[in-house]
């Protein structure tokens, strides 16, 4: 059920959006669309699967050089356009296996054009722009960190085939040298190591888990669901800060991720001190 | 140049890769003017590593200090790759954005306060896998923040490098000082090796390796600032020069279309010889180390 199926991200745009395809010059693996949601005209991106890609280590669902740079300049371009007038909404659809892995992508420096796309988040974040990353299937490593975790509120399905994680089961039990069901079985104990996506929500990040019976295959009213807690979500950002200090002021927060708050009030003494 | 005068600069230089994280950290201050916030003695270790076995350490292998450079208020936080090879966990990704957070504070009261991140590190700590990935994001949250009113300078010096989700923190980063030991990449060969065979990457090739990820490289490509020695003079010289110099008019992440343009005329049906890639690269109007 946890397997990448990558047809979940491109559901999810055309139930949201109407729409289908990229925007003119874009490649095929980035969609781009505004459409409206509630009393918002939001800007919808998601990275899609296509077999056709130029660099063939992104063919498959990853996000890659070129996915990075295109979503990166698609957010930019709300920004510059709203400078002076209502910040509109950003949604993030995300469904992603992984970075691409590849020489070329190194060869040309991949992490800046993760850090690129993640700058065009976060800078819209910081300009008063609603962020919403919206989760759907996976959402791995540094392929969330490129597209959705900027974002002021996550959301995220709570079905078997949503992973948020940093690592893929297989790499994680060759790394530390485990099988994948004594990987698992390990998760399961340890909340940050999970993955499962409901021990994901104690760890505090997420603004709220939605429920869809069956996320490839999703009715009328669970669009309008969805579109509601779009929403919502939206106000919330809105009403809130716009750095992301929800994701350690939350109730679950508050419990899982206490060595964090520790830090954060111990240096903020010890700053002050001559 | 003769052998003989070669050799003498050789041994009279200091080393700045031999140098721990704490004292890398202090060798970047003015004499006398930092203090080390939250150190081993306050005992803020990981939660998480006890249970799986691992020995926790007092300062989570990240070391906090805060003091003046060039006679500028500053931070400075420095990994260290020699535990858990600078993974970041929650405690040691926490005290990062700690730090920052509170430099952009100062900065907002009017006391401009610049920090430096040395990034020896492979990215999250798989033990505390999705807090450590929550981690680098709400970082790289907190370098945009911080560098709209201040320098964030990172400092990859060697030998751990800079990979992983931490590639990204780099990439953020307003200037970028590396060695030629220095490596910096979003994926390890080993990762590449195992996703995608060993046609992609052979991570036995260590010439391979530093011709794309090592610091000669990616200073020449123009996405590392400046390239320095292993010399702890020459590298608190360049991070005085960077944090004197200020914000920069646009931020290396931030010129997207110029990247995107690059990217367009790329021949992607093959591999690249990363030497003659410096002319491919350069043919779209980059300038060494400038920008």
């Amino acid at each position: 059920m946890s397997e990448y199926t990558g047809i979940r991200g491109a559901v999810w745009f055309r139930a949201l959006t109407g729409k289908a395809s990229p925007m003119p010059g874009d490649p095929k693996s980035v969609l781009t669309a505004d459409a409206p949601v509630g009393n918002d005209h939001a800007r919808f991106l998601c990275v899609v699967r296509d077999p056709h890609a130029r660099f063939p280590c992104a063919r498959h669902g990853e996000v890659g050089l070129q996915e990075a740079a295109t979503l990166a300049t698609r957010v930019r371009e709300v920004i510059e356009h709203n400078k002076n007038t209502i910040k509109r909404p950003i949604i993030a659809i995300v469904d992603v296996k992984s970075q691409a892995y590849g020489r070329r992508e190194e060869t040309a420096g991949i992490f800046l054009a993760a850090a690129a796309a993640a700058d065009a988040y976060g800078s819209a974040r910081l300009a008063g722009h609603p962020v919403i990353a919206l989760v759907v299937g996976h959402a791995l490593s540094g392929a969330f960190l490129t597209h959705g975790y900027q974002a002021n509120r996550i959301l995220a399905f709570d079905d078997d085939g949503v992973m948020i994680h940093a690592m893929h089961k297989e790499a994680a039990a060759r790394v530390t040298r485990r099988s994948v069901d004594e990987l698992e079985k390990l998760a399961k104990e340890i909340a940050p190591m999970s993955y499962d996506i409901r021990d994901y929500a104690k760890l505090g990040l997420l603004h709220k888990l939605l429920h869809v019976e069956n996320p490839e295959k999703p009715s009328l009213q669970e669009i309008r669901n969805v579109q509601n807690e779009l929403v919502a979500a939206i106000a919330d950002a809105r009403s809130g800060a716009v750095d992301l200090r929800n994701r350690l002021e939350s109730t679950a927060a508050r419990e899982t991720r206490k060595a964090s708050l520790l830090v954060r009030s111990k240096l903020e003494a010890q700053w002050l001190e001559k | 140049m003769s052998s003989k005068r070669y050799s003498a600069d050789f041994i009279n230089r200091q080393s700045f890769i031999e140098l721990d994280a704490r004292e890398r950290a202090k060798a970047l201050f003015d004499e006398g003017t930092s203090r080390e916030l939250v150190g081993p003695f306050d005992r803020v270790e990981s939660p998480w590593l006890p249970t799986q076995g691992v020995t926790p350490q007092e300062d989570d292998g990240c070391v906090v200090m805060k003091g003046k450079i060039a006679g500028q208020a500053a931070v400075v936080v420095a990994l260290e790759g020699a535990f858990q090879g600078g993974s970041i966990g929650e405690v040691s990704g926490a005290k990062m954005t700690a730090a920052l957070d509170l430099a952009c504070a100062h900065n907002e009261k009017g006391v401009r306060t610049s920090a430096v991140i040395l990034l020896e590190t492979g990215g999250v700590r798989l033990q505390e896998a999705n807090l450590g990935l929550a981690a680098i994001a709400e970082l790289m949250a907190s370098i945009l923040a911080l560098r709209k009113r201040a320098p964030v300078i990172c400092l990859t010096a060697g030998t751990v490098g800079c990979f992983g989700g931490m590639s990204l923190a780099a990439g953020l980063a307003s200037y970028v000082v590396m060695t030629r030991e220095a490596r910096l990449g979003m994926n390890g060969p080993e990762v590449i090796e195992q996703e995608n065979g060993i046609e992609e990457f052979d991570s036995s090739d260590r010439a391979l390796i530093w011709a794309i990820h090592g610091g000669e490289q990616r200073y020449a490509l123009g996405l590392a600032d400046a390239l320095v020695d292993d010399d702890a003079p020459q590298v608190v010289d360049a991070i005085r020069h960077f944090t004197s110099k200020g914000v920069p008019a646009v931020h290396r992440s931030s010129q997207v279309e110029l990247y995107r343009s690059r990217l367009a005329t790329l021949d992607t049906s093959q591999q690249w010889d990363p030497r003659a890639f410096r002319e491919l690269w350069a043919k779209n109007g980059i300038r060494e180390g400038k920008r």
